[in-house]
């Protein structure tokens, strides 16, 4: 395998962990903050894409397609936050599952109700679409380059907030002490509602971005809902920075492994038997990661406490 | 307020009974909500287009929604059988869910009719009197893709399809034709919608076309994603990365992609013309190969109907086994394990208007059979 091909994968699985974060920030801060598991995340992420499609069907504008995302993921945070999540802080995480999971139901067969069963059209725009040439010829797609980029800024962004700014030092002081912090005169139930919403968003962006490459579909969120929950482990729940790292791990750990150990496979076993036993094993092997780091760091790579 | 509830339960009982007394009463079983509720719809709207063209008024439909998921399908299939009594079962679009239903209808006496899963189980040694498929044995539009490669010249193809049974039917049904050597061959994940990694394998491989078969939501992330790479080799694949409810969401990135198939709205002949027509005018879509394949189960039904009493099983066979009826896609004959006989077609994805569809440039294979046939013993 030439290094050329190396490299390439290598992007790709960096672009894979870069929008895996943007749907693992969200639910490890959910996590962090308000100790809620909230399966409903991969719905955001539907709702996103799907808000983005029919904008840019109407306006024929990708960037308001992107901002229609964030705002239709944000606004529906809020609504489910205040409507059913802020009844389930104080109950036990199994309830919380039940919630969330009907809730996925709920989002999944209305979109279907709206939208219909069809998947729907969302491209990229024009200028970005193509390939652009890298140093020492590599070709690469310009989407993806770009997806990089934005999640990556996504990422400072985020970092720049939680260690810079007064809703940062909140949710921080969130994390550590919630009924503290609610003694000290912050209105808590607000700043619950505001990192929802931020989560939400964060999803809804992930979901417009991935859809222009992929399948706008009803159910396309929990597929990406699995990972990102990989993802939150591996790094630590409630920990951004793990969340970034482990994004990225289990990106170039899927990318590569699905590419290398077919290979691998195939210097001691026929050509057909190594690409299947090759394929079966690369799909378990975030999973695999995921044990290993937990053996080792039974609280994930950045967790605290 | 009781009265009336006697008074409606009465009737309906009445009419329940009326209707199996000299009628058909149908247990559909089909996927109408979840990922793939496109397929199952379609597959409904194409039978119940048919049953209502024939005008009878003595068939009765019992639909019921599967999800997708195996265990749903067995408890509807024995709710079906032991308290609605049907008499013949139809509908279920997966070849994992028919694998889950099917030889136990058989084995309580039901007559089944798949509009859609062709597993190779059921085509050879599982082969049964009671089971027909209208659609195709799943590896056919493999085949006829293997077929169309060698055709079109090409001697080096890469082609992967998902590590699922169906999947590696697909390229065992792709091989099974195709006469050049292998560029690559890569099992990917089921449900995978990234295909960078694969994409850039494809263009690493030195290959002279792609051969792929990813369902759904698959192929539509694959094929935006391959038109984006800059890799512009050939693709070939079947038709069910392009029926007409995908295309219109992959856009531009399906144009000029050869697919084969054995149903086609430009298919020529009358039934074809008059069932596009009037499956447009009702539901105001164009019609998939899945409607098709609905549409044609629906007019099997009808045909054996008119020429024996479902209650004589025997007779009812040799009617459904007749194939007496004017199918969409032209010839249609059963082969020896009920299986169909019939043209796979080449077609080419364009764009009519505002609408992306198919065309068709050519036959794959004539009068294609399976190659399971010969392992039934009926």
């Amino acid at each position: 395998m030439s290094w050329i091909l190396l490299v390439e994968q290598t992007l790709n699985g960096l672009q894979f962990g870069v929008m895996l974060f943007l749907m693992a920030a969200g639910l490890t801060l959910i996590f962090g903050v308000m100790g809620l598991i909230n399966l409903a995340h991969g719905s955001l992420y539907m709702i996103g894409a799907f808000a983005a499609a029919a904008v840019a069907a109407a306006t024929g504008s990708f960037l308001m397609a992107l901002v229609a995302s964030l705002a239709a993921s944000a606004v529906a945070g809020v609504l489910i936050e205040a409507t059913v999540i802020r009844r389930l802080y104080d109950r036990d995480h199994l309830d919380q599952v039940l919630a969330t999971f009907a809730l996925i139901l709920i989002f999944s067969e209305g979109t279907r109700w709206a939208f219909g069963s069809f998947p729907l059209f969302l491209d990229k725009p024009e200028w970005l679409s193509g390939t652009v040439m890298l140093p020492f010829g590599i070709e690469y797609s310009l989407y993806r380059l770009v997806l990089i980029v934005v999640g990556l800024l996504v990422a400072a962004g985020l970092f720049w907030m939680i260690a810079k700014t007064r809703i940062g030092i909140r949710i921080r002081a969130g994390e550590n002490d919630r009924e503290m912090i609610g003694a000290l005169g912050v209105d808590i139930s607000l700043l619950y509602t505001l990192v929802f919403a931020l989560g939400a968003g964060l999803a809804g962006l992930a979901g417009a971005l991935i859809g222009a490459i992929q399948s706008v579909q009803v159910g396309m969120g929990e597929p990406v809902l699995i990972l990102a929950f990989v993802v939150i482990v591996i790094g630590g729940i409630g920990s951004i920075k793990g969340a970034l790292i482990g994004a990225i791990l289990v990106g170039l750990t899927d990318t590569l492994g699905g590419v290398l150990l077919p290979r691998l496979f195939a210097l001691f076993l026929e050509p057909s038997q190594a690409t299947s036993a090759g394929s079966s094993l690369a799909s378990m092997s975030i999973y695999i990661l995921m044990a290993g780091v937990l053996l080792f760091r039974p609280k994930g790579l950045f967790g605290s406490a | 307020m009781t009265f009336k509830h006697l008074a409606l339960a009465a009737c309906t009982a009445l009419a329940a009974a009326g209707a199996h007394a000299d009628g058909v009463k149908v247990g559909m079983i089909t996927t109408l909500s979840g990922g793939g509720a496109s397929l199952g719809i379609d597959v409904r709207d194409g039978f119940m287009l048919a049953i209502e063209q024939s005008g009878r008024d003595d068939i009765e439909v019992v639909i019921e929604d599967d999800q997708r998921k195996p265990d749903v399908a067995v408890q509807l299939s024995d709710k079906m059988i032991q308290s609605e009594k049907v008499d013949v079962m139809t509908g279920i679009i997966w070849s994992n869910l028919a694998m889950a239903v099917i030889p136990g209808a058989l084995a309580q006496g039901k007559l089944y009719l798949s509009p859609n899963a062709g597993p190779s189980a059921l085509a050879g040694k599982g082969c049964h009197p009671n089971y027909f498929n209208v659609a195709w044995q799943n590896d056919n539009l493999h085949e006829a893709a293997g077929a169309y490669a060698n055709k079109a010249g090409y001697g080096k193809s890469f082609i992967l399809a998902p590590n699922y049974p169906a999947g590696q039917d697909a390229l065992t049904g792709y091989k099974r034709f195709y006469e050049g050597e292998l560029a690559g061959e890569i099992y990917t994940k089921l449900g995978q919608t990234d295909y960078a990694a694969e994409i850039a394998q494809i263009r690493a491989s030195g290959a002279d076309s792609v051969f792929f078969f990813l369902p759904g939501g698959m192929g539509i992330s694959f094929l935006k994603q391959y038109a984006d790479s800059g890799v512009d080799l050939p693709v070939v694949g079947p038709a069910f990365s392009f029926d007409q409810g995908i295309l219109q969401a992959v856009g531009d990135a399906a144009l000029g992609v050869v697919n084969t198939s054995q149903w086609s709205k430009d298919i020529d002949n009358a039934a074809n013309a008059a069932f596009v027509e009037s499956f447009q005018a009702k539901y105001d879509r164009l019609p998939s190969l899945y409607a098709s394949q609905g549409f044609d189960t629906g007019l099997l039904l009808v045909s054996a109907m008119e020429k024996a009493d479902v209650t004589d099983q025997e007779a009812f066979r040799a009617a459904l086994k007749a194939a007496d009826f004017a199918s969409t896609r032209g010839d249609f004959a059963f082969g020896s394990n009920n299986h169909p006989i019939q043209d796979i077609y080449v077609r080419e994805v364009i764009k009519e208007g505002d609408v992306y569809t198919n065309k068709i440039i050519g036959v794959g294979l004539e009068d294609h059979a399976d190659a399971y046939a010969a392992e039934c013993s009926m």
